[in-house]
This record gives structure tokens, C-alpha cells and sequence, in this order.
């Protein structure tokens, strides 16, 4: 028998409690391996690149960085970028929720290919997205032509960027909400409606707080993808200075004008961004599982 | 009253819900996706024809092809070896390896392209000695393969921990204790069990990385014919107001992103009735009669 094995089998308590985790985790080969390789594509694809970016930001002086960053153009970007991905999380939190909902708990003829149209933002590349909705939304577009006579413009401005916005970040949502819905316990639901609840009592007081925290996961999860995004947004945005220029775009044309000082510097400011949402997500998504784990117990 | 009717809502109220969510489904999944190719054969089939024939945007498919077999792969040998280590293993600093692999999801595809600009760029770190030895990566494919790793990056890692992780590791135990080797192991056992799972990552990796355009923008230089991917493709012909062309290219991308959905809805169901199949399972905990005894076989 090897020590493998003896470890595995070897070693059973008197109390017939699990087995050593250390010793059963560790006969499994190739840990050394994997690691290994997992930590050095990691270095090379990410790591290393991602620090380019901090280092390069560092050979700028205090005041060149805040120029950058605090120019009127970038901050009418900055504003925009997360407005509109603001408003489009929350379009997304109210629908999503409302589609992830009926998906759960209602059956209608066409369901799983609804379920699996919501994927669809994800599947489709940005730039069709964006040509299409923008097809969609200009003046002679199936939408377009009957909402600009009434004065309502969707193309070409900031509308148009929380249209694009709302497509983007709407499978977040749907399919963060969605297993927690499908797990949420019918005892609670009945316990509330035998003592007398009405069934909205019901839903804003016993549904809806165990799937908050799962909902705002899929909220901040939107949101994150809505402020980097680029593809979309760029056809219908009009992407006038100050009035419809998202801030990943600012970073394109400082680029186109070899202005890597500057492009490097809002880019720092996104990714700051970016890794603060990260945490936010990852710290959402923990409170859920202790939160869906407390309930179960 | 039964036990389901005390779960649901009035009828009425029922039917508004699913109205206003198919509605809302409907204007912002369906017409879209409807637009692209009602576009696309504004002028006929025949237009449609001619504008996927152009030798441009035939370079175009070639070079997002060629993207998606490099970068794929790379991306399936490095997730299936995360979630290995991630998901069989306890060691330290274990989640905080997760958040790092999760990290290209959260950063822009424009900052992605950027990086890769910072080191391989004429101004960048390997810029002057990639110059010398006439080596081109950004302005060229090289660069865009590295972006589209990038941005693809996380997909099937993140979709095999989970997975690998719920299944456990007494089926690969067992397989060592009759002796199969480490690959035997992981090509019998565990690669049987996560093949949906699998199948779910790749062909989504492959849809991102098939459609990457911000990341690809950056690193690409748009020379026509040369390092035009698909996406790129799509934007130069809209901006040169040739609307039917670029939907016909786009309309290729949309086909793309159904089959997707086809295949990804496919390879779901199977991993639901899996673990379905392995929820029903009789538990594995040998009794305690049943312990002495399995000592004796051995």
C-alpha cells in the first residue's frame, strides 16, 4: 500500500469523523503543475501588462496626472460614463429582476427560448450591437421614426448611450437573480400567506430580501460592465465632446494622437474604478452565499 | 386552497408580468438581432452575396478565425489547469488567485488594448528592441491574438471552478487507489464529468473572442485586408456609409451568436439533468459496519 493510499484509508478515527483535509486534498497529482502554470500565464497575460500600465503612470509628475485626468472633456466623460451606465443598471435591476421573475415562476408557450435569448448580449459582438440598435433608433429606424416627431431623440445622444447600455448589462442581472429565485424556500411563502399576508406583503417582505443581495450583485455587475464598455456605444453615442463622449473613447483618441501620457492616465483612473467594483462584487457575492447559507441551516 | 395557488399570483396579474417582460424582451433582444439581418438584405440577396464576397472582408473572416484557434485553446489549457489546482486542492492565498483570474472581466476592453500598446508599442518597454530585430506585434496579428487572450481570459476557468468544485474529488481518489496515473485520472474521470461544463466555456470564449472589438481597436491599426478582424471590419464599411456591406458582415457575427446560444442553451440542459443524476445518488459515506470491512478488502 503506498502512503498515498494510507493516507487516505489509514486514518480513521475512532470518533468516525472526516478525514484529515490536508492529507486526502494532497493525493490528487499534478497541484504543482497546475499552479505553477496557472501563476505564470497569469504573470504573462495580466499581471505583467496590467503593471505597463502602472508603471508608466509613475513617470508622470503629480501635475501632468491631474491635468489628465481633471481636463473639462474628461470629466464631461467621466459624468456621462457613469450616468448612463447608472441609469442603464438600474433599467436592468427593475427588468431583470421582472424577466428573471417570470422565468422562475410563471410557464408560457416559448419559455426556454426566452430563457436562452437572454444570453444574447452576450453572445453578440459589441460593434453589431451597436450598428443595429443604432439602425434601430436613428430617425428613419423602426423606433426612430415614431419617436423624433414627438421630440424624443434616442440616437445620436446620451439616450442613446444608456439604450446601448441597458442591452449590454441586462444577462447580469437576469442570471445572478435567477438561481436564487429558483432556490428561494415555498414553506416561508406559505408561513407568510397562512398567517395573512397579502401576496405583495408577501413578495416586498419575504422574496425580495432574500434575493437583494443577489439583485445588487447583478446591479453592480452591470454597472462594471456598462463603464468599460466601448463597441456598442460608439455607433449610436454621436460621440460629441462634452456631450456624448464616453470615457473609454477619450482614451482611443489620445491614443490616435500619440498622447500615450494622457491615455495612460485616464486609463489608470478606470482601472482604479474597475478593481474597486471588483472588490465590491466579490464582497456582494459572499454576503449572498453566507446570506443563501444561513437560510439553508 | 392548494399549496401552489398560495405560491402564484391573481391571473391577471400573472399575465401583465409575462406581457411586460416579453415586451421589454422583445424591443431590446429581438429587434435587434431582427435589424441586422433585415439590413443586411435591404438590397436583395444578391448585394448580401456580393458584399460577403469582397476580398476584404474575406480577410477579415480569416483573421478572426485564426484569433479564435489560437486564443481559444490557450484559454481551455489554462482553465481547465486553474480549476484543477483551484478546485481540488486548499492552499493559500487560494481566493485571492480567483479575484486575479476574474480581473479581465472587470477591466475595460479599451484599457485591455492599451497595456498591451504600453509593452509591445514602439514606445513601449520591448518596443525599441522588438524595432531592431524586426519583430511587429502591436499594429499587427500578434497584438491582436494577445488582446483577445486577454479579454477572453477568465471564461472557461470561471465556468470549471464551480463545477469542479461541486463534483468533489472522491471519484478521482478512487481512481488513484486502483492505481490510475494523474492523466489516466483526469482523461477517465474528471474530464467525463465536466465535459458540458466544458463545452459551455469554450463556446463562449469562442463567441468573445470571435467578437472582441474595443480591446482589438486599440492593438490592431485597422489596415484593410491585413489586421481587420471581423468586428473592425464591420465599423470600417459603416463608416464609409456602406450600410448593406457592414450588415452583412455583422449578420455573419449575429449567426455566430445564435448558434452559440444553441449550442450553450444545449450544453446547460445536460449539466442540470448531470447534476440532477448525481443530486439522486445514494450518499457516499460508508456506514460504520461498512468500514472495518472495506479495511479487510484492502
Amino acid at each position: 500500500m503506498s502512503a498515498a493510499t494510507s493516507a487516505v484509508l489509514g486514518d480513521s478515527t475512532p470518533h468516525g469523523t472526516a478525514l484529515p483535509r490536508r492529507a486526502t486534498r494532497r493525493v490528487l497529482p499534478g497541484f504543482n503543475i497546475t499552479l505553477g502554470f496557472t501563476v505564470f500565464y497569469l504573470s504573462l497575460i495580466v499581471l505583467i501588462p496590467l503593471s505597463a500600465l502602472l508603471f508608466k503612470t509613475f513617470t508622470l509628475t503629480w501635475p501632468q496626472f491631474w491635468e489628465a485626468v481633471t481636463a473639462p472633456r474628461v470629466v464631461a466623460s467621466y459624468k456621462l460614463t457613469f450616468g448612463a451606465s447608472f441609469i442603464a443598471a438600474c433599467v436592468n435591476a427593475v427588468f431583470g429582476l421582472l424577466v428573471a421573475w417570470v422565468l422562475v415562476r410563471y410557464s408560457f408557450p416559448g419559455k426556454k427560448i426566452v430563457d436562452a435569448l437572454v444570453d444574447l448580449p452576450f453572445a453578440l459582438p459589441t460593434a453589431v450591437a451597436g450598428i443595429s440598435l443604432t439602425a434601430i433608433l436613428a430617425g428613419n429606424g423602426w423606433i426612430g421614426q415614431y419617436t423624433e416627431p414627438l421630440g424624443l431623440q434616442l440616437a445620436f445622444n446620451p439616450n442613446g448611450v444608456v439604450i446601448a447600455l441597458i442591452f449590454i448589462g441586462l444577462p447580469f442581472v437576469v442570471r445572478t437573480v435567477q438561481p436564487v429565485l429558483e432556490d428561494t424556500e415555498k414553506e416561508l411563502e406559505e408561513a407568510a400567506t397562512c398567517l395573512g399576508a397579502t401576496r405583495w406583503q408577501t413578495f416586498s417582505r419575504v422574496i425580495f430580501p432574500s434575493i437583494a443581495p443577489a439583485l445588487l450583485t447583478g446591479f453592480a455587475m452591470a454597472f462594471a460592465r456598462a463603464v468599460g464598455e466601448y463597441g456598442s456605444v460608439i455607433f449610436i453615442a454621436g460621440n460629441m465632446p462634452m456631450i456624448s463622449e464616453i470615457t473609454p473613447l477619450i482614451i482611443i483618441s489620445k491614443l490616435e494622437q500619440y498622447d500615450y501620457a494622457g491615455a495612460t492616465a485616464v486609463a489608470t483612473v478606470m482601472l482604479a474604478i474597475s478593481f474597486v467594483l471588483l472588490l465590491l462584487i466579490n464582497g456582494l457575492q459572499t454576503w449572498q452565499r453566507k446570506r443563501s447559507g444561513g437560510a439553508m441551516a | 386552497m392548494s399549496a401552489t395557488s398560495v405560491r402564484t399570483e391573481a391571473p391577471w396579474v400573472r399575465r401583465t408580468l409575462i406581457g411586460v417582460a416579453l415586451v421589454f424582451m422583445f424591443l431590446f433582444l429581438v429587434l435587434p438581432l431582427a435589424a441586422v439581418f433585415t439590413e443586411a438584405l435591404r438590397k436583395g440577396w444578391d448585394a448580401y452575396w456580393e458584399a460577403l464576397q469582397e476580398p476584404d472582408a474575406w480577410s477579415a473572416i480569416r483573421l478572426t478565425l485564426m484569433t479564435a484557434a489560437i486564443a481559444v485553446p490557450l484559454n481551455l489549457v489554462f482553465g481547465v489547469a486553474a480549476a484543477w489546482c483551484i478546485a481540488k486542492y486548499e492552499f493559500r492565498g487560494k481566493s485571492f488567485l480567483t479575484t486575479l483570474i476574474d480581473l479581465p472581466f472587470s477591466v475595460s476592453p479599451v484599457v485591455a488594448g492599451l497595456i498591451y500598446v504600453l509593452v509591445f508599442g514602439a514606445q513601449g518597454w520591448f518596443g525599441p528592441w522588438l524595432m531592431e530585430h524586426d519583430i511587429k506585434i502591436i499594429f499587427a496579428v500578434p497584438g491582436i491574438i494577445l488582446a483577445t487572450v486577454f479579454v477572453t481570459f477568465p471564461f472557461i476557468a470561471r465556468e470549471l471552478i464551480p463545477l469542479m468544485q461541486a463534483q468533489g474529488n472522491d471519484e478521482e481518489q478512487a481512481a488513484q487507489v486502483l492505481g490510475a496515473s494523474g492523466w489516466q485520472t483526469f482523461w477517465y474521470v474528471t474530464l467525463p464529468n465536466i465535459k458540458w461544463g466544458l463545452i459551455y466555456g469554450v463556446i463562449l470564449c469562442n463567441a468573445r473572442a470571435m467578437g472582441e472589438f474595443g480591446a482589438v481597436s486599440v492593438v490592431s491599426g485597422h489596415i484593410r485586408g491585413q489586421t481587420n478582424t471581423m468586428p473592425l471590419h464591420v465599423e470600417v464599411l459603416y463608416n464609409e456609409y456602406q450600410s448593406v456591406a457592414a450588415f452583412a458582415v455583422a449578420s455573419l457575427l449575429a449567426l455566430l451568436a445564435l448558434v452559440t446560444l444553441v449550442i450553450k442553451s444545449v450544453a446547460e440542459w445536460r449539466m442540470e439533468a448531470e447534476m440532477k443524476a448525481l443530486a439522486e445518488l445514494p450518499p457516499e459515506q460508508p456506514t460504520p459496519a461498512a468500514n472495518p470491512l472495506l479495511g479487510q478488502t484492502l
